[in-house]
């Protein structure tokens, strides 16, 4: 395939210059040292001060900020007043009931049965059954009180999340301007670590659940807000047209016509949310959420590896539940029932109340209708804790060695490598690549965003989060792409792989910590562990996907010309699946970084462990400066692989028009 | 269904412009009234409608037919101001609908006009009779007024017994009834139809233009129609006009455009049409022998239609306006020779 031969829009990156720069990259990172120290270790007096600054600034909001009419505290204060009177009122329902009117909570038999109730209204029996045994599954592990407490803050935070994240999408699809001012925000909350944006929110909002609700809205919404300005967006032109044509006022289009018509996606965004405000139970549980996530995180404390996991397991059935009811409820193509009386077209409501009525009069009888009997609940905590220790009283040695090799062959010089690079020659190189792969823009965005991190002072914790999602990332491929073919390739397969990293998704994010802490304790293999573990799933399901996506009339024109089943593969599949590939490597790095940030919590030196102290101290600027670092390395990541796999999806489209012609 | 060319414009087009690309309008205000096709390429601007004179009267259908890309789909959208004209006028009831305001806009296609889509734009959280009586619902009418007037158009369009049905459980052919039966809710003057059949399949294509026809002889609206179906715009068209590049490059009847067609872009369109299908009697006859032929045919019947006549051995037939009176007659020889060289070229 000769250059010179294709009418390349993009001009193909040239083998030599790319050697070049590399080759003046290495033997600056060499050999510069002592030529300019300078553009090693960033100097001092070049530091920028963000931290201080980003501390005042909060403080100021805190202390002085004013609207004319209010001030930003009295705003705080006002937004908290409005989530804390229906949490409290949610609270009473199923967890605290009111003393004060002498009235109890719902039972757990009344929560459970509306609960299935619902499910059989949107998915029939077998939702019913499924939910009835999560929630019932709950109970017996003794977790019903914690679970309501988690339930209460979903109940406040998923409403407004779905419709705070709806109204701003509207708003965003009507207005370019707005739009435009949106998109990087949210690219910045999708990348920012939760932790960093914990202390200010603990500064402004205090500790508490209101607090916690405010974090998992930050969390949660973003994503809807994206969907929803996708999903309007691909609404078909012509139902638009139909809009203007009847004469729509602007309402009567967005509520009568776009929005109905986007519902299917719009639906997708709503259950987005349900599972992050999920993801965030425990994170939420730092600044005083309570509830299920306090219960793993406390047990992560004590290294109580079987209480973590019940727990866990907990979040998880609590995931499954809400999941699968409110994919259900989405899915309802509702065809209102006519005729009949009140009682046959609402035959769900009127059970969910008697079911309600029949057991608080129970529960005034028999004690067991109300709270679950602590006689009947059951654990299994001792049992992990004790196979844990079998394990590491067994295995001790062979685990140590396996962590040793790792750590002194590969992680330790890893990492020697990249803290002892120059942070100019970084920049330029990433500068180097944006230029190559997509242009002078990227090039901009890349270079500066990687000086920026420099004056931070923070280099060397940078560059120790990129050698640990660079190796953790280089694990999850070697393991996740083989898979990915594997089960590609079998469907049977692909059925049971899919339904693990299934459930694997729904896991939160803590759960993968503990066990990695029992078998290696503290440490940066521990928590490369852990994030191998977390971020395979991405890995696996892009392989998947893009070698299931490849034109079948190419695979058969490949098995025509007589080729065995390994060249197929190797000639035709992968060649053409690369892009989606190489995004299934973005989201697995998109997946690292994530979990780097929660690893802090077994002793890691990364940004992560900055964030993590920063939150212990309540220093909102460190903390987020700290946390901005660790977006921009995501954003930098993220836009040079997409510009890359844009590239060769690019290629592989003029690859394909050669094809045609012949 | 000649065109009588007495009938009044109701829509009228004056130098229509729609050039696509940064501050268009000033470009266009600076350079106009007419650009030429360089000027516009050198400015970076790309020229959907380039100038466009036509008017559609009163209860024609006026077919506009293009390939695509031609600017036909833009320029019925510019006529309900759904693409914002760059240049020019649109008349309608003596008044420019470029320079009303954007509530006056929506009461004259509330009103006025009524839209059929390609791929039927029906909202999918709707029932038929739902969808039908949206555009009355807009505008405010109560339910039991805007039903019975939907069910009554559902009717018209031969879907009674389906009011309750989504969109999801009908064929294409039904929901493009469904489009139809919508288009029609507010009985509208202007009736466009953008490639309404395009996305059928042949037969359920065929069957629709027959339900249009049907539809137009008792309703006889103001027709815009786009295809890019050449057949089908001689089948269906009062006049056509073709489309090229955002101009125009013929407007006529089709038997002016099968018979003398002005470039050599519509001769090639024209090349594979069966004259006889074309051709009326009135452009064919010639003055009438005596005795008066026995068997007549009205002159707005094609020749195609007439042929059939002569397998009965007769050898002339008369022609008649359409008064009954005759006015002509054609010859069997004259038939056979359209018939068989109606593929030659023209």
């Amino acid at each position: 395939m000769a250059d010179a031969a294709l009418p390349a829009p993009i001009p193909r990156p040239k083998g030599l210059v790319w050697l070049l720069a590399i080759s003046a990259f290495l033997v600056f990172s060499t050999w510069g040292a002592s030529l300019a120290p300078w553009a090693f270790e960033m100097p001092r007096a070049w530091q920028v001060p963000f931290a201080e600054t980003l501390s005042r600034f909060v403080k100021w909001l805190l202390n002085d900020a004013s609207f004319g009419l209010f001030t930003f505290a009295e705003l705080t204060r006002f937004i908290a007043a409005i989530l804390d009177a229906p949490y409290r009122l949610v609270l009473a329902f199923l967890s605290s009931g009111s003393p004060e009117a002498g009235l109890p909570p719902m039972s757990w038999i009344g929560v459970t049965g509306l609960a299935a109730i619902a499910g059989h209204r949107a998915g029939g029996a077998p939702l019913a059954l499924l939910i009835a045994v999560c929630f019932g599954f709950i109970a017996v592990f003794g977790r019903w009180e914690s679970a309501m407490v988690t339930l209460a803050s979903i109940v406040i935070a998923v409403p407004i999340g779905i419709a705070g994240g709806l109204a701003i999408g509207i708003l965003a699809h009507r207005s370019r301007f707005i739009a435009r001012a949106i998109i990087p925000v949210l690219d910045l909350m999708q990348t920012v670590p939760v932790f960093a944006y914990l202390v200010p929110i603990l500064i402004l909002f205090g500790f508490g659940p209101v607090a916690a609700i405010v974090a998992t809205l930050i969390y949660a919404m973003p994503p809807m807000i994206r969907v929803t300005m996708l999903a309007l967006s691909r609404v078909p032109a012509e139902i638009v047209d139909l809009g203007r044509m009847v004469g729509c006022s602007e309402p009567q289009m967005t509520w009568r016509v776009m929005v109905p018509a986007a519902k299917d996606a719009l639906m997708l965004g709503a259950n987005q949310v349900i599972m992050l405000s999920l993801n965030m139970v425990i994170i939420a549980s730092m600044i005083g959420a309570g509830g299920l996530g306090f219960d793993v995180l406390s047990a992560l404390r004590r290294l109580d590896f079987g209480a973590g996991l019940e727990a866990g397991l907990c979040i998880v059935a609590l995931a499954i539940a809400l999941d699968r009811l409110s994919q259900a409820f989405a899915g309802l193509k509702v065809n209102p029932a006519t005729g009949g009386t009140w009682l046959s077209r609402h035959p769900h409501l009127f059970a969910g109340l008697c079911l309600l009525t029949l057991t608080y009069l129970a529960g005034l009888v028999w004690p067991w209708v109300e709270t679950f009997p602590v006689a009947w609940e059951y654990t299994t905590g001792d049992f992990w804790s004790r196979v844990m220790r079998e394990i590491n009283v067994t295995y001790f040695d062979a685990l140590e060695a396996i962590k040793t090799t790792l750590l002194l062959n590969l992680m330790i010089p890893v990492k020697r490598f990249l803290i002892d690079l120059p942070w100019l020659g970084v920049a330029a190189l990433l500068a180097f690549a944006g230029l190559q792969l997509s242009g002078p823009r990227l090039a901009l965005l890349t270079g500066s965003l990687t000086v920026l991190i420099a004056l931070t002072g923070l280099w060397e914790q940078a560059m120790t989060t990129v050698y640990l999602c660079g190796v953790s990332v280089m694990f999850a491929m070697l393991i996740g792409v083989p898979i990915g073919i594997a089960a590609a390739e079998r469907n049977w397969l692909w059925v049971g792989t899919r339904t693990v990293i299934d459930t694997l998704q729904t896991l939160p994010s803590f759960v993968y910590l503990m066990p990695a802490v029992m078998l290696f304790r503290v440490g940066d293999f521990t928590a490369m562990l852990a994030v191998v573990a977390y971020s395979v799933v991405p890995a696996i399901r892009y392989t998947v996907l893009g070698l299931r996506g490849v034109d079948s009339g190419l695979v058969e024109a490949g098995r025509a010309m007589g080729c065995t089943e390994g060249q197929i593969l190797r000639r035709i599949k992968l060649k053409l699946a690369l892009p989606e590939i190489m995004l299934g490597l973005n989201q697995t790095i998109m997946f690292a970084l994530s979990m780097l940030v929660i690893t802090a919590l077994v002793g890691t030196r990364d940004l992560g462990q900055e964030v993590y102290i920063a939150l212990t101290k309540a220093n909102a600027g460190a903390g987020l400066v700290s946390g901005l670092c660790v977006a921009f390395i995501a954003i930098i990541a993220d836009r040079l692989i997409q510009a890359s796999a844009a590239r060769m999806r690019a290629g592989l489209g003029l690859a394909d028009g050669g094809r045609h012609e012949s | 269904m000649a065109s009588e060319p007495g009938r009044a414009p109701r829509l009228i087009c004056r130098n229509v412009w729609k050039l696509f690309g940064p501050r268009a309008k000033t470009w266009l205000s600076t350079n106009g009234p007419s650009p030429s096709d360089d000027a516009i390429s050198a400015s970076g601007l790309v020229g959907a409608v380039r100038g466009i004179d036509l008017e559609v009267r009163e209860g024609e259908i006026f077919v506009i037919m293009g390939l695509s890309g031609s600017g036909k789909s833009t320029l019925v959208r510019c006529l309900s101001r759904l693409i914002e004209p760059t240049g020019g006028e649109i008349l309608y009831e003596g008044r420019d609908l470029l320079a009303m305001s954007e509530a006056e806009m929506m009461r004259i296609r509330r009103h006025k006009m009524g839209m059929v889509f390609q791929h039927f734009a029906l909202l999918p959280h709707m029932s038929v009779l739902e969808n039908v009586a949206f555009p009355l619902e807009v505008q405010g009418a109560g339910r039991s007024e805007r039903e019975t007037r939907a069910r009554k158009v559902i009717a018209l369009v031969g879907l009674e017994g389906r009011e309750e049905a989504y969109p999801r459980e009908l064929s294409g052919g039904q929901q493009q009834r469904v489009g139809i039966a919508r288009s029609l809710a507010a009985d509208p003057e202007l009736w466009f139809l953008d490639e309404p059949f395009s996305a059928l399949d042949p037969l359920i294509r065929r069957e629709m233009q027959d339900e249009f026809l049907r539809l137009q002889r008792m309703l006889s609206k103001t027709i815009v129609f786009i295809t890019h179906d050449f057949d089908e715009a001689i089948r269906l068209a009062d006049r056509i006009a073709i489309m090229k590049d955002g101009k125009l490059e013929q407007v006529g009847t089709p038997e002016e455009i099968v018979i003398t067609p002005s470039t050599p872009y519509v001769t090639e369109f024209t090349r594979a049409v069966p004259r006889a299908k074309v051709v009326r009697l009135g452009s064919v006859m010639v003055p009438a022998d005596q005795p008066a032929p026995e068997r007549c045919l009205p002159a707005t019947a094609t020749v195609a239609e007439a042929a059939p006549v002569f397998l009965d051995g007769v050898d002339r037939i008369g022609v008649t306006d359409k008064d009954g009176l005759t006015v002509g007659q054609i010859h069997r020889s004259a038939v056979i020779d359209l018939v068989l060289g109606g593929w030659k070229d023209g």
